[in-house]
């Protein structure tokens, strides 16, 4: 698809400095374990609902549980072991649950061959919740052979976010049926520094929906009806990021979403969130996700909502790279490598459609399997809806030039109000006319070698290189060089940000059955 | 005033201060909007719109096209002469009451008419986790080509981030004697962020009376006029750039010439 002719020692230069820059990441993953990574073990094994006693009913037990485990022995061990040690004397998870509420539950760390009893009950029953996993992937395989996929790409990627699951649901179905191919439930604000993940159907977010596991369900389930009206299986995507990306990302295997949004850094940079914290869960979220054949989408798009999308071209570049190592380290394939970028450049810069079209080659050259996700204007969407709806169409045009995967339909009103029906009618006509006006336009379309384009998309690739050489000489690489503010001017040290107290350095007979499980599989 | 509609000729340069939107005549009144009803496409929606249309004062109105939008609703582009008129004397905005300044000039204020350094905190209150706004202001990197005021060598600034409580900023802002406190709301379901800023101002009204800081909020959904009806000192709406929140804070809390 892409014609530019990139130097591969370059790319090759750029892959291996992206692997040493993410090694200090990938260790320290090894090294801590985190309060959500241990929630998510137990929601694998089946545990849900809420303390009704404590405060207003919103807490889950798996977070009562996980701290009270952290409270009597803590959790550098693991939950694995003291809770199905505690359960090796009969009763469910749930009764134990009740124990921890009534206050009478008593954790111990068991050792010898109580701990192997231990160990074998926590694999069988997290094992359960992956089975799960696997039968809901296996599920969206045989829908997506009955109902098809997508007649072209980029596939139509649109957002639903009205904060009651009641209504998002009419207007998810409205949308397919207009043309959407991937639905996306925005998260109500917010929700993202939650440490606990809410529970049941919920009516109340603020500019978007809570992700809850019922409002999951509830969701794929009237898309599945509306696949099957269509013929054409159609997508849903939630977001594994902020304090319990780890959950999140375990709800989604379990209710069979499609696609999650999940970056490497941008809790860190953008929330932040503790930078250990954030590797540490982001790892574990992406092997749940490669395991349960979940897309990600990665958020590079936001560095170019605060950075001038012409100097800090480059980040985008090596953040990329980044994600994708961090990626095919936990297990993730090329074609669950939804990198994103965005269409930002200032439409007053000369070239600014130019320099759009190179940044977009690039990207689909040092990724050609990748499935990219391509973000449309933001910044420069100025409350001039007729002028941000020509943006728009060159928006699209570029996506469908450039080979992009994924599109996400740019609404005229951005920045004025939540779509509006009728905005949401006028974009997908905007994409569609494009596609299929100019779908094909890819195969007559090839940029000059050495011309402007061509060197544009070089110029990107040597300064990501060098960013990328920076960010490996220091002592803890990625770690280091995000604590000295090398991703626009935001410092963001390895003790500082949201959640650090939820992060756990593991003992030698720490125990994750989980991710135990999910190594096992792709090793 | 009928005589006026009549003779077709008014806002031009002598004509006083009654004037009509313009389309390709002085004073042929022409508008186009568009909208959407909750009625399938076909001559009933049409008559719907226009139905609309009058009742919006636009006589006569052209529905120039429909469409309809999924089950049951249908999308309206209307042209047309509106009958209302404009008295520009009726006209009410608040312009600018203090002059907009460089960053050397807010420095040299500060430094020569306050002599020390303004501290200024920043933050998103609520559950609102978007700082673009405030960093726009604050960071460094700035908005729309200007420096934030981080880059104003006489401002001290501290930005807490996302979702800061109010009893935490008014903490915060006694433990570094902030001179202002600038709070940015981008979300605005269900007038979130109305209510917000009214918890803010009570907040520290409460905690602090009279000595509070300057209260400044920004948000792209806030009317300017508001600020005594939401109990703070200024309201900044959209395209605020960092400059006009630099001058404001010389203007509101340096004294204006040389210290008695």
């Amino acid at each position: 698809m892409s014609r530019l002719q990139l130097d591969q020692a370059l790319v090759a230069r750029a892959r291996e400095l992206a692997a040493r820059a993410a090694a200090p990441v990938v260790d320290l993953a090894a090294t801590h374990t985190t309060i959500s990574v241990e929630r998510a073990q137990l929601r694998l094994a089946g545990l849900t609902g809420t303390d009704p006693v404590l405060g207003d009913g919103e807490v889950p037990w798996v977070n009562r549980v996980v701290d009270a485990v952290r409270d009597q022995v803590g959790l550098q061990h693991g939950v694995a072991l003291p809770v199905w040690h505690a359960l090796s004397s009969g009763g469910t998870l749930a009764d134990l649950a009740e124990q921890v509420g009534a206050g009478t539950a008593r954790f111990t760390v068991p050792e010898g061959a109580a701990a192997d009893q231990a160990r074998e009950a926590a694999r069988t029953a997290v094992g359960a919740g992956i089975a799960r996993i696997d039968a809901n992937r296996a599920r969206r395989d045989e829908l997506v052979a009955t109902h098809g996929d997508p007649p072209r790409r980029p596939w139509i990627y649109l957002i639903v976010a009205t904060g009651d699951i009641h209504e998002d649901i009419p207007q998810a179905q409205a949308a397919a049926r207009a043309g959407a191919d991937v639905i996306a439930v925005i998260r109500s604000t917010g929700q993202s520094l939650l440490d606990y993940v809410p529970e049941g159907a919920t009516r109340t977010g603020y500019a978007g929906t809570y992700a809850t596991q019922e409002n999951f369900r509830l969701m794929r389930a009237a898309l599945d009806d509306v696949s099957a009206e269509l013929g054409r299986y159609v997508r849903l995507t939630n977001y594994a990021s902020g304090l319990c990306m780890p959950e999140i990302a375990v709800l989604a295997g379990l209710e069979r979403l499609d696609m999650m949004l999940n970056d490497a850094m941008y809790g860190i940079l953008f929330r932040d969130i503790n930078p250990i914290r954030t590797f540490v869960d982001q790892r574990f979220s992406r092997m749940v996700h490669a395991r349960a054949g979940i897309i990600i989408n990665t958020g590079e798009d936001n560095y170019l909502t605060t950075a001038d999308a012409v100097d800090e071209a480059h980040t985008v570049t090596v953040s990329q790279l980044l994600n994708e190592r961090l990626a095919h380290e936990a297990g993730l394939a090329d074609w669950q490598l939804g990198l994103g970028h965005a269409f930002e450049i200032d439409p007053g810069v000369p070239e600014s459609f130019r320099l759009e079209l190179a940044h977009a080659l690039l990207a689909r050259g040092l990724f050609p399997d990748a499935p990219l996700k391509w973000m449309p204007p933001t910044k420069h969407m100025t409350g001039d809806v007729f002028r941000g709806y020509l943006l728009d169409g060159f928006f699209n045009l570029a996506g469908a030039l450039t080979g992009q995967g994924i599109l996400l339909v740019g609404m005229m009103t951005e920045a004025v109000v939540t779509p509006w029906l009728s905005d949401r009618d006028l974009a997908l006509r905007n994409v569609r006319y494009v596609l299929e006006a100019a779908g094909n336009l890819h195969e007559d379309f090839a940029p000059q070698p050495g011309g402007f384009i061509d060197r544009r998309a070089h110029t990107v690739l040597t300064e990501a290189v060098d960013l990328l050489e920076r960010i490996a000489d220091h002592p803890q690489g990625l770690i280091q060089a995000v604590a000295d503010g090398t991703f626009g001017i935001t410092k963001r040290a390895p003790d500082g940000g949201k959640g650090l107290d939820g992060v756990v350095r593991k003992a030698a007979d720490h125990f994750d059955p989980a991710t135990e499980l999910l190594e096992r599989i792709h090793a | 005033m009928p005589e006026t509609r009549q003779n077709g000729h008014l806002g031009g340069t002598g004509a006083g201060s009654v004037v009509r939107p313009y389309g390709d005549t002085t004073g042929d009144g022409m508008v186009q909007t568009s909208f959407t009803l909750p009625v399938p496409p076909g001559p009933r929606a049409e008559g719907a719109a226009l139905q609309l249309a009058q009742k919006m004062g636009i006589e006569p109105a052209m529905v120039v096209h429909s469409a309809g939008i999924g089950e049951g609703f249908t999308f309206f582009v209307v042209y047309g002469s509106v009958r209302h008129l404009v008295d520009l004397d009726a006209v009410q905005v608040e312009e600018r009451a203090y002059p907009l300044l460089s960053p050397g000039e807010v420095n040299a204020a500060v430094k020569t008419r306050l002599r020390r350094s303004l501290v200024v905190l920043g933050a998103c209150i609520g559950t609102d986790a978007h700082t673009v706004g405030i960093d726009a202001i604050l960071n460094l990197k700035g908005f729309a080509g200007e420096k934030g005021l981080e880059y104003y060598r006489e401002l001290q600034v501290a930005n807490l981030g996302a979702q800061v409580s109010v009893p935490e900023l008014v903490h915060a802002a006694r433990a570094r004697k902030a001179d202002a406190v600038l709070v940015s709301q981008v979300v605005t379901q269900k007038d979130a962020h109305l209510r917000n800023t009214r918890e803010l101002a009570a907040a520290f009204r409460e905690a602090m009376g009279e000595s509070r800081p300057l209260l400044v909020v920004g948000g792209p959904r806030f009317d300017p006029a508001m600020a005594a009806d939401l109990g703070v000192d200024k309201v900044f709406g959209r395209g605020t750039t960092p400059g006009e929140v630099a001058s404001y804070l010389v203007h509101a809390l340096v004294p204006a010439e040389e210290p008695a």
